[in-house]
């Protein structure tokens, strides 16, 4: 069902500011570089520093099958009552197999009254996408979840 | 792989059913109904949805004039509100003086040149994707329906083309979308096929686009070399298209995986 | 031209958690594809999105490819009293787009 690792995505270039389709030059996505999980961790390693991070209290919110790797809806949120003293500072996403580990980081504070924030993210491939809370104590929690990405079929593609 | 699994899903229906048949009208359903909770909450809601941001262009360009007779589609039309419900809902459209059936984006086209005096939209340009999707929106819960007898002999045609096996592949359109609907190629949903939610914002493309632009897709799809934007039978499979969708309510701007 | 489509309640009580959600136009160029000619479409992304009330920061995000086209970002804040929201969008090529919502909060 998901798809093997020796798939590859190509593509017609197609903008989001809609220049003509017709006559666009082809795009042809080679498999890029991945990340791998050295790379993930690292990049984790970048935030969290030498401190422990304990599993808990983040939730991930990712379809299990997405609909299609371009476009996946995600909300992350993390139990915490949010007040001046308790508080989420920052959440930070990773992914373990797109071209590059990070995904978003997204800055909170007291102010914010519940910590959830929500987006769309692109997959490349059926991965582990984790998320890292910090908190006003400076402690972080984590959590991971897998997706499994599949390609689209029928698209502008060039063999 | 992928195309391993496309060529053994053709043989299956080469092999299987010969006549395609139509799906009873009490079966038919939007693609929306194959898509994911997630998918349909995104279209549902006009602040989450990708298309919505061409629809306020659309509004923007409505009202701002155009070509050498410095004319804006609101100065004939007014409130596309009022003057433009229900309109999407029953193109493409028989046009007297071509003698043949025009797409939304072939009459805003039509109008610009012959009202407006502009140079005409180039297909899949931002512009005419955001005003024909400011216009289809008008008709978001209008019930799909073109019955003009001048049409009839179009509406065949179109039929033929869904028909017609084509591509490397051999596949016509009612394989896959009038015998397997229910099945799933490559992780999507196969689906129905009705047109219903155009101009939409395709996932896959993360960009609003038009029919014709996911008719090519399709016939990509079955490794088919696909019409030119605003070419006749791309009309006239629309045509077809709406025809079988009538009774339908649109739904543009939608979304699809 | 319509560049962001934002969601904020036009009215709240004071001490209301409200959600705010923000849509920007942008084709979000992951800097990862390639032309049939081996060449890298160079990345052009957004990299950064902030918002603020009444001038204080109450929440900022930093983008990366992985973030799909036309971002969409949503985020909750504590209703405290009247007043404008800013929102500031920074990216490659420089990049810049601002909005602004206003709240009545009783």
């Amino acid at each position: 069902m998901p798809e093997p690792h020796d798939s590859t995505r190509r593509q017609f270039l197609s903008l989001a500011g809609g220049v003509a389709v017709l006559g666009a030059v082809p795009i042809v996505t080679l498999r890029p570089a991945e990340a791998t999980p050295a790379t993930l961790a690292t990049a984790i390693r970048n935030v969290v520093g030498e401190a422990a991070v304990q599993t808990g209290k983040v939730r991930l919110e990712v379809p299990p099958l997405v609909e299609n790797g371009n476009t996946v809806p995600m909300t992350v949120s993390v139990a915490n009552p949010m007040t001046a003293n308790d508080y989420v500072k920052s959440i930070h996403v990773f992914n373990e197999k797109n071209p590059q580990p990070n995904v978003g980081n997204f800055y909170l504070g007291p102010r914010a009254g519940r910590a959830q924030v929500s987006t769309r993210i692109r997959l490349a491939d059926s991965q582990k996408i984790v998320a890292i809370a910090r908190l006003s104590d400076d402690s972080f929690w984590s959590v991971s979840v897998d997706v499994v990405v599949t390609l689209a079929a029928c698209t502008e593609e060039v063999i | 792989m992928k195309l391993a699994g496309i060529i053994a899903f053709a043989l299956v229906l080469i092999a299987g059913a010969v006549l395609a048949t139509e799906i009873p009208r009490s079966e038919r359903r939007s693609g929306y109904s194959f898509m994911a909770p997630d998918t349909k909450a995104m279209q549902d809601d006009d602040t989450a949805n990708p298309g919505m941001l061409w629809v306020l262009d659309g509004e923007a360009l409505w009202k701002r004039k155009a070509g050498s007779a410095d004319k804006a589609c609101a100065d004939c039309h007014n409130d596309a509100r009022a003057s433009m419900k229900g309109i999407a809902a029953h193109y493409p459209a028989f046009d007297k003086a071509l003698g043949r059936p025009v797409d939304l984006e072939q009459r805003i086209n039509l109008c610009r040149v012959k009202h407006q005096q502009a140079a005409p939209l180039a297909y899949e340009s931002r512009d005419l994707l955001a005003l024909s999707a400011f216009v289809a929106q008008q008709s978001r819960g209008v019930a799909i329906e073109n019955s003009d007898p001048q049409l009839e002999p179009f509406v065949a045609k179109g039929r033929a083309l869904f028909m017609r096996r084509q591509g490397q592949l051999n596949l016509g359109c009612s394989n896959c979308h009038d015998d397997n609907w229910e099945r799933r190629l490559a992780g999507s949903a196969v689906t129905q096929a009705h047109p219903t939610g155009y101009p939409l914002y395709r996932l896959e493309w993360q960009s609003l686009g038009s029919l014709q632009r996911r008719l090519g897709a399709c016939m990509s799809g079955v490794r088919a070399q696909a019409y030119d934007f605003g070419a006749p039978e791309l009309v006239e499979l629309e045509l077809y298209l709406m025809s079988r969708a009538k009774g339908m309510p649109m739904e543009a701007p939608a979304i699809r995986p | 031209m319509a560049a962001a489509l934002i969601n904020v309640p036009a009215k709240a009580k004071r001490g209301d958690i409200i959600e705010i959600k923000t849509l920007m136009s942008h084709i979000m160029e992951t800097g990862y594809r390639h032309l049939a000619s081996g060449e890298v479409v160079p990345r052009d992304i957004i990299t950064s999105f902030s918002c603020r009330f009444d001038g204080a920061e109450i929440f900022r995000a930093d983008l990366y490819p992985a973030i799909a086209a036309n971002p969409f970002i949503t985020f909750f804040t504590t209703a405290t009293e009247s007043g404008k929201f800013e929102f500031a969008w920074i990216g490659d090529n420089g990049f810049s787009e601002t909005a602004s919502a206003s709240i009545t909060v009783e």
